[in-house]
């Protein structure tokens, strides 16, 4: 966790998952968890709702290092290497018409 | 909707089995496919079938209590948990309020002991009954009971009774899970905050008084252990107790000496006025329409 | 062959990130989260993907009311089950979100604050537990009809995550039909109780689609830009379509006496809904607008020492305690 997050933020996790045996890992999405051990059992009810005899991996967003191949990300320039996570907040426009 | 170009292709395989871990009707009775249910010979029927009911209920009244959290849990993540569990207990409940009907010859099916009995003729423990309070005593209460009921079904894997004893060996595997998931937040809760140690240790208090009665006797119970078809609650004591104490200890908190165990209550249908309440609720709709279906 | 430094190759210039945008979203290839972006496409996408979120976490409510008194012990399961995917859809979709740059927790915070939106559906009380049936039937049934496209939205996080969502959603919405053919077959007060609950919940289904094309001035860009595959009346068109034969095999009535098959069009036409109320519920007018924001407020606020605790755990115990599932 970042020492700005406020005291209740739990960091992100990303999660892979083996479906079956003879497949790879694939990440399915990512949740969030206090810990590695917390993230695994979350992300066992959340991804594979308990479905027994699948393997999962749950990594700490903010510890996977990405390539850039393009070159064509200014917008992610000062944390280019992080592919899940951008913590600066970007503004949402407050009015919605519809959803 | 096509699969070619997502990840999931892989994982979607495996949906034409989906159906067995949805909550579905299907899904309970092929838990007990292929299990023999003729009645156990030289065994009492009224006794098995309140046997039945007094862990079928234990299991419908804590579910029950798990469904009073949903949309109030403290993270999504722990709403997709406490679901899980309360899907579990009440899956258990289902079949063994269904056994209940067969072995007493009634023919009653689950839903005729959930919706039509009065809060006196309920068998559950006390301390399943007992009114929602924080996350703290929600975990305190799912620790005890679930390591409680985790001891008494593991011994009765080889019961007298083959749909109890399925019953049992299914539902251990869930109540391992159930014990598990106590334990994280006991641990984390415990040893977490002044605030949460705090409001653990107040948890403790509530539910330990009502711990004495998991392990009182009925004399139903008594009958059938002797037969082999039950297993006497208060065998369990030491196993439970010990369990309940190392995790405590693990997570920095203080072991309350044991309770003394008072004659059977919740076991007898003797209740506090929550579970009326609990159930009035619970059974509004089913009983303002007898002769519908749903 | 000596790399150049990364720092004295030339950044592409702003046309060249467009037109390799709009390349990529011509040729209906995915966006994925580290590619270029303009910024309106990523903040439309933040706040789709965030009322969608939302909008799954306060569509526990209505249903989840029912949940202690569902009749019986199967349909309580099944309604456990379904409440239990609705946090696991808000759950995808928070996570589909926060690849565009945003924290979940800040999303949160805009709905309990009332800074963010979801759909409008979810303000309304449900009065009979023949609404859990009409719910899955025509509220799950609208909603398919709008997600399914999404399956194709160009935003690579969204249109996974909605694969995931379609697939449970289509079996919500058959559960409720279900149910609704069960109480059909009942007693006259489940069917007075299902009748009833049609007549309230289709008009607000209709509203789901969102304002006529005519008053939906993003329509356009969002569906040039692959985030929107079909207008709100093609949708309201198609679930219309849909609907009509289903409730004639129900022995329902829907509630608006102009509805009719139009051979020449090829579509049922439908009377006029009433946008002064959708704009009426949709501005915090509705029945549970309060209590559906601030029930989803107590639980985040009351649910704030756990997290702190466990996180705080989790700082004392760093480094221990690792799972290996492999």
């Amino acid at each position: 966790m970042s020492d700005s997050a406020p005291a209740d933020e739990w960091p992100l996790f990303e999660v892979f998952v083996r479906g079956k045996r003879g497949l790879n890992h694939v990440h399915v999405g990512s949740l969030h968890a206090p810990d590695e051990e917390m993230a695994l059992h979350s992300a066992r009810n959340l991804y594979t709702r308990r479905n027994e005899g699948v393997s999962i991996w749950v990594v700490r967003a903010s510890a996977i290092t990405a390539s850039s191949p393009d070159e064509k990300d200014p917008f992610f320039a000062p944390s280019g290497d992080k592919v899940y996570r951008h913590p600066t907040f970007y503004p949402i426009p407050d009015d919605v018409p519809h959803i | 909707m096509t699969n070619t170009d997502n990840p999931y292709g892989g994982l979607a395989e495996d949906d034409a089995h989906a159906g067995d871990q949805w909550a579905f009707g299907t899904g309970f009775t092929a838990a007990l496919a292929g299990v023999d249910t003729a009645l156990p010979v030289g065994i009492d029927q009224d006794d098995l079938a309140l046997y039945c009911q007094m862990l079928g209920d234990d299991a419908l009244v804590a579910a029950q209590r798990l469904i009073q959290w949903s949309t109030a849990a403290p993270e999504l993540e722990e709403e997709m948990a406490l679901a899980n569990i309360a899907l579990d207990l009440l899956g258990q409940a289902r079949l063994l309020l269904a056994r209940a009907g067969q072995v007493d010859g009634s023919g009653r099916d689950e839903d005729a002991f959930a919706y039509l009995r009065d809060a006196r003729e309920f068998r559950n423990v006390c301390l399943a009954e007992t009114p929602n309070g924080d996350f703290a005593h929600a975990v305190v209460r799912l620790l005890v009971l679930s390591a409680w009921r985790l001891a008494l079904f593991t011994r009765l894997a080889d019961t007298a009774d083959p749909v109890l004893a399925a019953v049992a060996a299914k539902g251990s595997k869930e109540l391992a899970y159930h014990r598990e998931y106590a334990v994280r937040w006991t641990l984390r809760l415990g040893d977490g905050t002044p605030e949460s140690r705090d409001r653990m240790t107040a948890a403790l208090d509530q539910v330990w008084p009502l711990t004495g009665e998991l392990f009182a006797t009925h004399p139903v119970e008594a009958r059938l252990a002797d037969q082999g078809a039950a297993v006497d609650p208060a065998g369990v004591r030491a196993e439970v107790g010990e369990v309940v104490a190392r995790v405590l200890v693990a997570a920095t908190l203080e072991v309350p000496p044991a309770v003394p165990v008072p004659e059977p209550t919740g076991r007898a249908g003797l209740h506090g006025p929550e579970l009326a309440a609990m159930l009035h609720e619970m059974q509004s709709v089913a009983r303002a329409h007898p002769e519908a279906t749903w | 062959m000596a790399m150049e430094p990364a720092a004295v190759r030339d950044r592409p210039t702003g046309q060249e990130l467009t037109a390799d945008f709009d390349a990529r979203i011509a040729a209906h290839q995915r966006i994925e989260p580290r590619d270029w972006m303009p910024e309106g496409y990523r903040s439309t996408l933040v706040r789709q993907i965030a009322q969608h979120a939302h909008s799954e976490i306060i569509g526990m409510q209505p249903e989840g009311d029912w949940l202690t008194r569902a009749p019986s012990l199967r349909r309580k399961a099944i309604l456990l089950a379904k409440v239990q995917d609705e946090a696991g859809h808000g759950l995808y979709l928070y996570a589909a979100a926060e690849t565009l740059g945003v924290d979940r927790a800040d999303l949160t915070q805009r709905l309990i604050e009332g800074r963010q939106k979801y759909s409008s559906i979810f303000n309304y009380p449900t009065l009979t537990f023949a609404d859990v049936g009409v719910i899955g039937w025509l509220v799950d049934g609208a909603a398919i009809c709008n997600q399914v496209p999404l399956c194709r939205s160009s935003f690579g996080p969204y249109a996974r995550a909605m694969v995931r969502v379609c697939k449970e959603e289509s079996f919500h919405q058959r559960q409720g039909y279900e149910l609704l053919l069960q109480m059909m077959a009942g007693t006259p007060a489940q069917r007075t109780m299902v009748q009833d609950a049609v007549d309230r919940w289709w008009w607000p289904s209709l509203m789901m689609f969102g304002p006529p094309d005519a008053d939906s001035p993003n329509t356009r860009q969002s569906m040039a830009w692959g985030i929107k595959r079909d207008t709100n009346d093609e949708l309201r068109q198609k679930f219309v379509d849909m609907s009509v034969p289903q409730a004639v095999a129900l022995g329902v009535t829907l509630p608006d006496p102009d509805l009719a098959w139009n051979a020449e069009r090829g579509h049922h036409d439908f009377g006029a809904v009433d946008w002064a109320e959708f704009k009426r519920v949709v501005s915090g007018g509705g029945q549970c607008n309060a209590e559906r924001v601030s029930r989803r407020r107590a639980a985040h606020e009351e649910g704030a020492w756990v997290r702190e605790a466990a996180a705080a755990y989790a700082a004392k115990h760093q480094g221990t305690g690792q799972g290996d599932d492999r």
